[in-house]
């Protein structure tokens, strides 16, 4: 099991101690042009998560490619490149010019932002054209039927699965007013996990591929459990705001969860998510 | 990688409608004035941002304004509680200026206190609220000039005897922090903005420094009055 940040979640040229405790960095999506991002307020705490509007800030291609992904690579850390556009073309130019990483995860479900005008697996298929490197489709549950998504992406070439980007939310102020200048969100943090296992459940069935689980991760135990339905990597997202640690931290406390549960190691707790009464694996 | 740890609440005490907790420092430093921590709000998700108010031997001060639930729970800790940490970050006042002036608004009056003592306690220091329960807070500095709404605390920055300026710094509530931008171009700004992390990682504290959406947690909280919008006259 690797442990990774979810994209957005950590800037590791402005906290690399934080980077460092984590087996790849992801960065935050890469779009072609710069983008300055939504206006403020663009975050907001909920009663069981946080919603954020961030709006794809990010240098744009030219600028991350010159610059930023040389002191990335500096790091020593594995280097993920979240990668995102508005179109098929956007999203192969990028990975076309990336060398040298990791992987790339394609941002397919940013909730900030308007969707790409092509489908996801016309946006995996172009990219896998274009690049070498492994593809991780980043889907959002969003989607009334994830696995059918996870199967189109998987047939398009994607080598894996990053699961969940966040889900569309509303906070409402004193006022009645929208907290978040652009009304709603991505909706992130513990109220997310329980849809983001199901996620991975699904399309650990439907694909078989590699998958990155992530959502409300915030202990040691919520990360074996992502592992037991079918997630082989876990990311931290909105935990790393509140703890800095949370790497360090939820790597020990895995060991121990493991422990609790009887299983060996992590790796051995991959998949082994059964339902009580039938001892068979859910699906849909 | 800023200092995080778990710390005992060593006091709590009603300033006006505000609320002066009080920590052990143990291994965390006080840092510079203007500076800021974040503190764990029990019960909720994200910590919140606070500027260091007092710097007693062994102690760090927060003034806490109880807004919203994340203030209210940690306006409520008792002595003997035990909060999350994280801090110094981000940029404080520059205290080599040479005739400094402190104004404060409101919860703005937060960073002054520690600020004075680290320019030796003798700044001159202006100070308004919007009631007389509020303007209860200014006890933190003592000897401070207090107006209370209608007047503003601008009001109060003039050219001393001899005709002239003052190094301003400031801190307060966006209006009058532009306000103070426009009467001195030279004034350091203490800015705030809504953060769930403190260190960079979250985007979402960005505000419009240098002309561009920037993060305030590592571009400020202090800022040059020259890198942001000063007030603009309304125009009939």
């Amino acid at each position: 099991m690797r442990l990774l940040n979810a994209s957005g979640c950590l800037d590791a040229l402005a906290a690399p101690e934080v980077a460092r405790e984590l087996d790849g960095f992801v960065t935050k999506t890469v779009t072609p042009l710069p983008r300055e991002g939504a206006a403020p307020p663009r975050i907001a705490e909920t009663a069981h998560g946080m919603l954020n509007a961030i709006g794809l800030a990010n240098p744009g291609r030219e600028r991350f490619l010159a610059d930023h992904l040389p002191r990335l690579r500096e790091l020593g850390v594995p280097v993920w490149v979240s990668v995102g556009g508005f179109c098929a073309d956007d999203y192969a130019e990028t990975c076309s010019r990336l060398t040298d990483i990791e992987a790339v995860e394609l941002n397919l479900s940013c909730p900030n932002v308007d969707e790409a005008a092509d489908s996801a697996a016309e946006i995996v298929a172009a990219c896998r054209s274009a690049t070498p490197l492994p593809l991780y489709a980043k889907l959002s549950a969003a989607h009334p039927d994830i696995a059918e998504v996870a199967r189109a992406v998987a047939a398009a070439g994607a080598d894996g699965l990053s699961l969940v980007n966040t889900l569309r939310g509303t906070a409402l102020d004193k006022q009645l007013r929208p907290m978040l200048a652009r009304g709603s969100g991505g909706y992130s943090g513990p109220a997310l996990k329980p849809v983001a296992l199901h996620a991975v459940r699904v399309c650990a069935e439907a694909t078989g591929l590699p998958i990155v689980g992530m959502g409300g991760v915030a202990s040691g135990r919520d990360a074996l459990e992502f592992l037991a339905c079918g997630a082989r990597d876990v990311a931290l997202g909105t935990v790393l705001f509140s703890d800095p640690g949370a790497p360090a931290r939820v790597r020990s406390e895995l060991a121990a969860a493991c422990a609790d549960a009887g299983v060996a190691s992590p790796d051995d707790a991959v998949g082994i998510a059964k339902t009580p009464e039938t001892g068979e694996k859910i699906t849909a | 990688m800023p200092n995080a740890a778990r710390l005992s609440v060593t006091g709590s005490e009603r300033v006006g409608p505000y609320t002066l907790v009080r920590v052990e420092r143990r291994g965390i430093e006080p840092g510079a004035a203007g500076q800021f921590f974040m503190l764990e709000a029990p019960g909720r998700l994200l910590p919140r941002p606070f500027s260091l108010c007092i710097a007693p031997p062994g102690e760090l001060g927060f003034l806490v304004d109880p807004i919203g639930p994340g203030t209210e729970a940690i306006a409520a800790l008792a002595p003997g509680d035990e909060i999350g940490v994280l801090g110094p970050l981000g940029n404080g006042y520059r205290l080599d200026v040479e005739r400094p002036l402190l104004v404060g608004g409101g919860i703005g009056i937060a960073p002054l206190p520690y600020l004075l003592e680290q320019l030796g306690g003798s700044a001159p220091v202006a100070l308004g609220f919007r009631s007389a329960e509020h303007a209860e807070a200014a006890s933190l500095l003592p000897g401070a000039e207090v107006v209370v709404d209608p007047v503003l605390v601008t009001e109060l920055i003039e050219p001393d005897s001899a005709g002239r300026d003052w190094d301003v710094l400031a801190c307060g509530p966006e209006p009058m922090l532009r306000a103070v931008a426009a009467l001195c171009p030279t004034a350091q700004l203490a800015w705030e903005a809504p953060m769930a992390c403190g260190y960079g990682a979250c985007y979402g504290c960005v505000v419009e420094i240098d002309s561009a959406l920037k993060r305030l947690c590592l571009e400020g909280p202090v800022l040059d009055a020259s890198r942001v919008r000063p007030q603009v006259e309304a125009v009939a």
